[in-house]
């Protein structure tokens, strides 16, 4: 990191931003050179002192990989995230939308890991080999930039608009399943709003994980063993308001819920 | 309210088009007085007259049976044609662009029926009863309103815009899936350019079943056994060129292709 580099004053301002819970112009206002590697070192820089802090890294998630989420936010470049021990809000508690800037949800497949995999090289399959057991999730998000406008490289080092995570309560053995090919209902208090299958994000989900891997691999990371994935979001991201409780509902995997109170 | 004369006048001009593939102006706009009563009393005399040249009836399909649509089209109810034989296309084969004006594909769960379905009062529980097996299927929908410029009463009167339909020859009992959660994927071309699940129709493929068997009998018609019922699209329509390969995956159902020259 060069000395003009202004990954510091870039993480000092976003997470300034988490702690007043208020939404700032993107970084690429202020530094409209900032690169996606340059996203990604602020995004490491938080981590490590979120894990100074007593939080421990616990997966990982994928942002913008469904067609539908790019169009959403005229971004096209998929991007990854860290999920830490808090990150994680148990599936039958009412969600505090006030907690938040302004929340959103979106319906994810999710892989609950059993071994390591490290790229370059991984593949869908290794993925499968790799995977304990898959699960329905929803994904609450929260950027941190007005509007959620953004580029891949303040979407990166926002952590991919990180908030909180809800998993399903059923664990599934992926082995017999085409995760390419599950249906998913989305429904706002009670209203179907979308519809997607699994090849929503990425064409599969595994493939999704599998980029996942390379991506990590190739900064000298890995997905460990043990960690939960979420894979991207299969529909447009829906908002998060008090009193209109947002389910997806999944072929196999069962549903899950997450009521904004 | 339009007069005998105007019904037959608009279904002598919808019957030209479609022989010409020369599409028309909305009957909307040619006859603003029309209502639904006319569009399907229009619907009914091409109908009859295909049926007097030598067709047979072998079923009918639900159309704007996915929220998104009825919302476009600001209605609260589906609409429904009548299948007839001439309409069935073998999966695996091409057909000719000529046949159409302007066609979409949408992708569907067909369903075969082992027993007479006669309204009103049909439930649910009687569509599974009744239904013998369910069919992995594409259909091709056309208009013969230029531009799709399309309104309820212009798609009832045109036959609810149907124009051909292929059936993939793997038949699933209908007890042996989730009929609301099949995911579905629509290829162009090898590409996945939707994907969707069964339940975008009306929830649940099985209810638009039920809504059918219990409108068409206001018209004193009933579903029989041997009739396909095509319940609506999994995924949004999308547009066919000559030269486009599209193919449907289903969850459980496996698939049907079909070509287009």
């Amino acid at each position: 990191m060069s000395a003009s580099s202004p990954v510091v004053e870039c993480a000092d301002i976003l997470e300034a931003a988490v702690a007043e819970r208020r939404a700032i112009s993107r970084l690429t206002e202020k530094f409209p050179d900032l690169t996606l590697e340059q996203g990604y070192e602020i995004q490491a820089l938080l981590a490590g002192r979120r894990i100074s802090r007593g939080a421990s890294p616990v997966g990982a998630k994928l942002g913008l990989t469904s067609r539908a989420k790019q169009v959403q936010m005229k971004c096209t470049e998929p991007v990854y995230g860290r999920l830490f021990s808090d990150n994680f809000h148990p599936g039958n508690e009412p969600f505090e939308v006030a907690s938040l800037i302004h929340p959103r949800v979106e319906p994810e497949i999710v892989f609950v890991m059993k071994h390591r995999l490290a790229g370059p090289g991984v593949s869908a399959a290794d993925v499968i080999a790799a995977t304990e057991s898959v699960c329905c999730g929803l994904e609450i998000i929260d950027s941190r930039y007005d509007d959620f406008s953004f580029t891949a490289a303040d979407v990166a080092a926002d952590n991919t608009s990180e908030a909180k995570v809800v998993m399903g309560p059923k664990m599934v053995d992926p082995a017999g399943l085409d995760l390419g090919l599950i249906g998913l209902l989305l429904e706002v208090d009670g209203e179907q709003v979308a519809t997607a299958s699994g090849a929503a994000t990425m064409g599969h989900p595994a493939e999704a994980v599998a980029m996942l891997a390379n991506f990590l691999g190739a900064r000298g990371e890995a997905i460990e063993a043990g960690w939960t994935i979420f894979s991207g979001g299969l529909t447009a991201a829906v908002p998060l308001a008090v009193g209109s409780p947002v389910t997806a509902t999944f072929g196999h995997l069962g549903s899950v819920t997450v009521r904004g109170i | 309210m339009l007069s005998p004369d105007q019904h037959s006048a608009a279904a002598l001009a919808l019957w030209e088009a479609d022989q010409t593939k020369q599409s028309i102006a909305p009957l909307t706009e040619s006859y603003p007085d029309i209502d639904v009563v006319d569009a399907y009393e229009i619907q009914l005399i091409n109908i009859r007259k295909k049926l007097e040249a030598g067709a047979l009836i072998r079923g009918h399909k639900v159309g704007l049976s996915a929220k998104a649509m009825q919302n476009m089209l600001g209605v609260h109810e589906p609409d429904y044609g009548h299948l007839l034989d001439d309409m069935f296309v073998d999966e695996g084969s091409t057909i000719p662009m000529s046949r159409f004006c302007q066609p979409r594909a949408e992708i569907e769960v067909a369903f075969v029926l082992g027993r007479q379905l006669q309204g009103p009062g049909v439930t649910v529980a009687d569509v599974v009863r009744a239904t013998d097996y369910v069919l992995p299927s594409i259909e091709i929908v056309d208009s013969r309103v230029t531009d799709w410029k399309i309104k309820i009463q212009d798609t009832v009167a045109d036959n609810a815009s149907s124009a051909a339909l292929v059936l993939g020859g793997r038949p699933t009992k209908l007890t042996d899936v989730d009929p609301a959660l099949i995911g579905a994927n629509l290829r162009k071309n090898g590409e996945i350019v939707e994907t969707g699940c069964s339940g975008a129709v009306l929830g649940n493929p099985v209810i638009a079943v039920a809504w059918l068997a219990n409108k068409v009998a206001r018209f004193g018609v009933t579903l029989e056994p041997g009739h396909v019922i095509m319940p609506g699209s999994c995924t949004r329509m999308v547009p066919i060129a000559a030269g486009d390969h599209i193919r449907a995956d289903f969850d459980g159902l496996g698939h049907v292709a079909v070509r287009f020259a």
